[in-house]
């Protein structure tokens, strides 16, 4: 039985080394041709390292700026996000009401829309009512299509703080508001920052709805921006578009390793979907 | 409950509601008006009904139905057997394995999942382009090469999606593959069933919810998936990997019709809202 045991491991461990190692390559391309003076398109281990390539691009024409913009535009969607959602959170996870059951269910529904198709739309009443081209109308548009997501896991997270607390807070005269901001909120520290992380994840990885609602250059967050290495500047730059990426990926990664880590490895959203 | 209470309980979901209905319900709302019209990019003010013009068409147009057959080629290839099975394949192996070797190959597949989506489509495109590593790979196993992006885009695309969207299954099917008693496995295990049918009989059954609920999600994501396979071949070569999100960009931008590509969002979000409802209703027993 021990011996049967270990086989089976080792037969586990090799078939997903396998898998670790058929995904880890298109990383190792973009990270090797990151620090490689002659970056091409395959994998290979550079022959000399350099930093050059990011030397190149970090200019402000290149990263600062489309990381600034990418910073302003999903740091503020992020917040009006998170804010909403809370606020948004509290009566449908305190009070109960007729109301709340279909409302969730819209939410939930809302959530599963694939947002892809109403950019066309959105686009033309964007230009109606003179939003188009500005970071406000795209800050606007993106805290509201992440809000159902982000109202769902926030009432979830809410839902396990006990009322109670709150309860005395009340007999001490305090308002709802003021129970949620310094009760409720502090207590579900871990899962704002789920909401938080998470929203900023998804919005600094979009690409279709700044593509759409943005047009001039120097507003374009870095998902944009990042497809001017190809076509407008010649020849493509394959170590500068690698070390480019490089750079654009690491504040997100970081971030979710934070939460995760947080989260004691777990995953909370597994959870939050599972139903 | 006296009214005034009602009301101020329920005042803070203001902000969020204001913000759902103008910016999301609006565009909807919208969407179903403009895809009944004949709007083109040029001279706005003048678009008139048209019925269901643009959907008759729609259903004449072999560039539409063509669309049509390569989302679905790319969400049952990428999507209900590449994420679904692979990711469920990964979490019942990681149960077995080791830990370091569990703690990498999570953490590999994670990354691929948490890159920027653009980022990820470059990365596609370098493994899979005529001197990319996959190539590079076959040579050095002496097999025939391919121009990948060329020849076959949309198994191409597929397999980005599937680096890329794998991790979520994984991560669902881990949290399921917890939750079953380990003396039920155990117990099968004792009666001599083996690995294969213990899966079949046992764990499938058990975590049908987690599939059911899983699926749906991995569907409506790649349903309306579009910067990944924008990056990597722009819907070409000619119209070859072009799914429904590049026709309706194609539609109503290149050929300036919003009139029409409206109609085509339209059917998409139809086919994502029934996919929905089906969703809500696996939900029923829980809000």
């Amino acid at each position: 039985m021990p011996r049967q045991r270990t086989s089976r491991r080792l037969a586990a461990d090799a078939a997903l080394l396998a898998v670790a190692v058929a995904f880890a390559l298109p990383l190792a391309w973009v990270v090797l041709s990151a620090v490689d003076p002659h970056a091409g398109l395959r994998v290979r281990v550079p022959d000399g390292l350099t930093t050059a390539n990011f030397r190149a691009v970090l200019t402000p024409d290149i990263t600062y700026t489309p990381l600034l913009n990418s910073l302003i535009l999903c740091g503020g969607a992020t917040a009006l996000t998170v804010v909403c959602a809370a606020l948004a959170a509290y009566p449908l996870s305190r009070f109960r009401s007729r109301l709340n059951r279909p409302f969730l269910l819209t939410i939930l529904f809302a959530t599963s829309l694939p947002i892809t198709a109403i950019m066309v739309p959105v686009y033309a009443l964007f230009v109606r009512v003179n939003l188009i081209d500005t970071l406000q109308g795209t800050i606007l548009f993106f805290a509201a299509s992440q809000l159902p997501f982000a109202i769902w896991l926030m009432k979830n997270f809410m839902d396990g703080v006990p009322k109670e607390l709150e309860e005395a807070a009340w007999t001490d005269g305090a308002s709802s508001l003021q129970s949620l901001v310094r009760i409720v909120l502090p207590l579900m520290g871990p899962g704002v920052a789920v909401v938080t992380v998470f929203s900023f994840v998804i919005m600094w990885g979009n690409f279709f709805v700044p593509f759409m609602l943005l047009l001039s250059p120097d507003q374009m967050p870095a998902s944009v921006s990042i497809n001017d290495f190809f076509g407008n500047r010649g020849m493509v730059a394959y170590g500068q578009l690698a070390a480019f990426s490089v750079i654009y990926s690491t504040p997100v990664i970081l971030l979710y390793v934070l939460v995760a880590r947080r989260l004691g490895g777990g995953f909370a959203l597994g959870g939050a979907v599972k139903g | 409950m006296r009214p005034y209470r009602r009301v101020t309980r329920a005042l803070p979901l203001t902000p969020a509601l204001v913000l759902i209905l103008l910016f999301l319900a609006g565009p909807i709302a919208y969407c179903v008006y403009i895809a009944f019209t004949d709007l083109q990019l040029t001279g706005q003010a003048h678009a008139s009904f048209v019925g269901l013009d643009n959907f008759r068409r729609a259903f004449r147009d072999s560039e539409f139905l063509n669309a049509v057959w390569l989302t679905l080629v790319f969400t049952v290839l990428s999507s209900l057997v590449g994420q679904n099975t692979l990711g469920l394949a990964l979490a019942a192996l990681m149960k077995r394995a080791s830990k370091p070797v569990r703690t990498l190959t999570g953490g590999v597949v994670v990354t691929a999942w948490v890159l920027p989506e653009v980022v990820a489509g470059f990365l596609l495109y370098a493994f899979f382009r005529r001197e990319g590593t996959l190539n590079a790979i076959l040579d050095w196993l002496h097999l025939p090469r391919q121009n990948w992006l060329f020849t076959l885009p949309i198994l191409a695309v597929s397999f980005a999606n599937v680096w890329r969207g794998t991790a979520f299954s994984m991560l669902v099917y881990s949290a399921a593959l917890d939750e079953i008693p380990a003396e039920i496995t155990e117990a099968a295990e004792v009666d001599g069933a083996g690995g294969w049918r213990r899966m079949w009989h046992i764990t499938l059954p058990m975590i049908r919810r987690s599939i059911a609920t899983n699926l749906m999600l991995n569907t409506l994501q790649t349903l309306s998936v579009f910067g990944l396979i924008w990056v990597m071949t722009r819907g070409g070569p000619g119209n070859k990997s072009q799914t429904l999100p590049l026709f309706m960009y194609e539609q109503a931008f290149q050929n300036s019709m919003i009139g029409y590509g409206t109609a085509v969002a339209l059917l998409l979000l139809l086919v994502g809202s029934l996919f929905s409802v089906v969703y809500l209703r696996l939900l029923r027993t829980e809000v």
